[in-house]
C-alpha cells in the first residue's frame, strides 16, 4: 500500500476521483504526549491541521496543561508531524500506524 | 496520562537536561528541533558536527544538543568557530546564537566572517532584544518597537540582517520564522552542504520580554502575527526586507541568496598548494 499526504474528501469535491484511488489510503497517526515536558504554549493544538488536539485538564508537575486527543477524533490524525515539529519542548510526537 | 515514552529526537539531545530552561512559547526549542532534525537526516557523519554559541538564551542551545558543543564568551562564537574550521576543515561547524550576541557585541566578527566567505553556518535567532538580561533593546530592535530600555518606542534604525549578510557576499542567506519549522529544517540541511558562509535568520517569539512590551500577550499571539504577515519572496529586494511589528508591511521570508563563490577554506588550500610549488 502506498501512503500519500492528501485529503480524499477534497478530491471528491472537485468531482475528479483518481481511477487508482483505492490504491491509496489516508495515513493514520498515533500521538504520544510526554506530559511532564509540556509548557502549555498551545502551538500543537493551534497548528494541527486536522484539529485533533486540545488542552487537557491534567496538570503536570510544573503546573501546565498538556494536550490530549479530542474525544472521537482518535482516528483523524493523518501523521503529518506538524505538532511534533512545532513543539518547542519535545513533548509531543506522532507515530504512523502502518497496517498492511 | 503520563506515558513512559521516549521522544524520537532524544537520541540527539542531552535529554537529562530536560525540561529545558526556555520560557513557555519561546521559539528556541523549535530551532533546536530543526537543527537535530537536519543532522539526523543528512549524510554528514554525526561525529563531525560541532555547535558553537556565545552568551544569551539562544546561546544555551548547544548545551542541549548531543554533539560536540562550545558555549563561548559573549560575542565571540564566530572567531572561535573560525578557528575550529581552519584547524580541522572536515568538521561541519555551526554557530547558533542570538541577535545581540552576533550583531551587537559580536557584530564586527560576523561582518568579517561573511566578507571572507568563511565556511560556517550561522543561525541567528532574532527575538529583537536581549532576552536573557531582561529585554533591553539592541541593533536589531525594530524602529518604534518598545523594550525595557525603549519604553516610549525605539528611535534608532535597525539592522536588516539578510541585507547586510548578502551585501558582504555570503554564499547563502535565508530568513524564516519559528513557525516555518519545515522550511527552516530544509534550509539548515541545504546550508550545511554549501561551501562558504551561510546565514539563516530565524525570527522568534520572546513572550516575557519583546512580546510583553509589544502587545503580544503570549508566544501564540506572536506566532499568529508571523502566520498572518509572513510573505514568501525568494527574489525580494532585500533593502526593503526590514522588519517592523506594525502589521503595515509584510514580513518577508525565504531563501534570498545562493551563489557559488570561492570559500575561505578553498582559497586557503589553493594558496598553500601554490606556495608549496614555488622553488
Ligand atoms: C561581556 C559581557 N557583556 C554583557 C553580558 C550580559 N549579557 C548576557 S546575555 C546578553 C545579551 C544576549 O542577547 P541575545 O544574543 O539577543 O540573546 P537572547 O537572550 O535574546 O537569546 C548580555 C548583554 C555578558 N554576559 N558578557
Ligand atoms: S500529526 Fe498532524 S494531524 Fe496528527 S495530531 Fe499532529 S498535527 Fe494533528
Ligand atoms: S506544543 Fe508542546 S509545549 Fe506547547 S502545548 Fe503542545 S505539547 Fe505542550
Ligand atoms: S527570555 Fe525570551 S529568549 Fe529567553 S527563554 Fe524566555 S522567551 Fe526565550
Ligand atoms: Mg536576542
Amino acid at each position: 500500500m502506498i501512503t500519500i499526504d492528501f485529503d480524499s474528501e477534497k478530491i471528491y469535491k472537485t468531482g475528479r476521483t483518481p481511477i487508482n484511488l483505492q490504491n491509496f489510503r489516508k495515513p493514520l497517526g498515533r500521538v504520544h504526549i510526554i506530559a511532564e515536558r509540556c509548557k502549555e504554549c498551545g502551538y500543537c493544538w493551534t497548528y494541527c491541521p486536522k484539529e485533533v488536539l486540545e488542552k487537557s485538564d491534567y496538570v503536570n508537575k510544573n503546573g501546565y496543561h498538556p494536550p490530549r486527543v479530542k474525544k472521537g477524533r482518535e482516528n483523524d490524525c493523518v501523521a503529518c508531524g506538524m505538532c511534533e515539529a512545532i513543539c518547542p519542548d519535545f513533548a509531543i510526537f506522532v507515530e504512523e500506524i502502518k497496517n498492511e | 496520562m503520563v506515558e513512559e515514552i521516549v521522544h524520537p529526537k532524544d537520541a540527539y539531545l542531552r535529554s537529562d537536561r530536560f525540561p529545558h530552561i526556555w520560557c513557555p512559547g519561546c521559539g528556541l526549542g523549535i530551532v533546536l528541533k530543526s537543527y537535530v532534525d537536519a543532522i539526523s537526516k543528512l549524510d554528514i557523519p554525526y561525529n563531525n558536527h560541532v555547535l558553537v554559541s556565545g552568551i544569551g538564551c539562544t546561546a544555551r542551545l548547544p548545551g542541549y544538543a548531543n554533539v560536540d558543543s562550545y558555549h563561548t564568551t559573549h560575542g565571540r562564537a564566530i572567531p572561535f568557530a573560525t578557528g575550529l574550521k581552519i584547524v580541522n576543515p572536515e568538521l561541519q561547524v555551526t554557530v547558533i546564537s542570538g541577535d545581540g550576541d552576533l550583531f551587537n557585541i559580536g557584530g564586527n566578527h560576523i561582518i568579517h566572517a561573511a566578507r571572507r566567505n568563511m565556511d560556517l553556518l550561522v543561525v541567528c535567532v532574532n527575538n529583537f532584544n536581549y532576552g536573557m538580561t531582561g529585554g533591553q533593546h539592541g541593533a536589531t530592535t525594530p524602529e518604534g518597537a518598545r523594550t525595557s530600555t525603549t519604553p516610549y518606542g525605539n528611535i534608532e534604525h535597525s539592522f536588516n540582517l539578510p541585507y547586510i549578510m548578502s551585501s558582504l557576499g555570503a554564499s547563502y542567506v535565508a530568513r524564516w520564522t519559528s513557525l516555518h519549522v519545515r522550511q527552516l529544517t530544509r534550509s539548515i540541511m541545504k546550508a550545511m552542504k554549501i561551501r562558504g558562509f551561510s546565514f539563516i535568520e530565524v525570527i522568534s517569539p520572546c513572550p516575557p520580554n519583546f512580546g510583553k512590551y509589544n502587545r503580544f500577550s503570549d508566544g501564540l499571539s506572536q506566532m499568529q502575527f508571523f502566520y498572518e504577515n509572513s510573505v514568501l519572496d525568494n527574489n525580494a529586494d532585500l533593502s526593503e526586507a526590514y522588519i517592523d511589528f506594525t502589521g503595515k508591511r509584510p514580513l518577508i521570508v525565504g531563501e534570498f541568496v545562493h551563489r557559488i563563490r570561492p570559500s575561505y577554506i578553498d582559497l586557503e588550500k589553493e594558496l598553500i598548494r601554490k606556495a608549496m610549488e614555488e622553488p
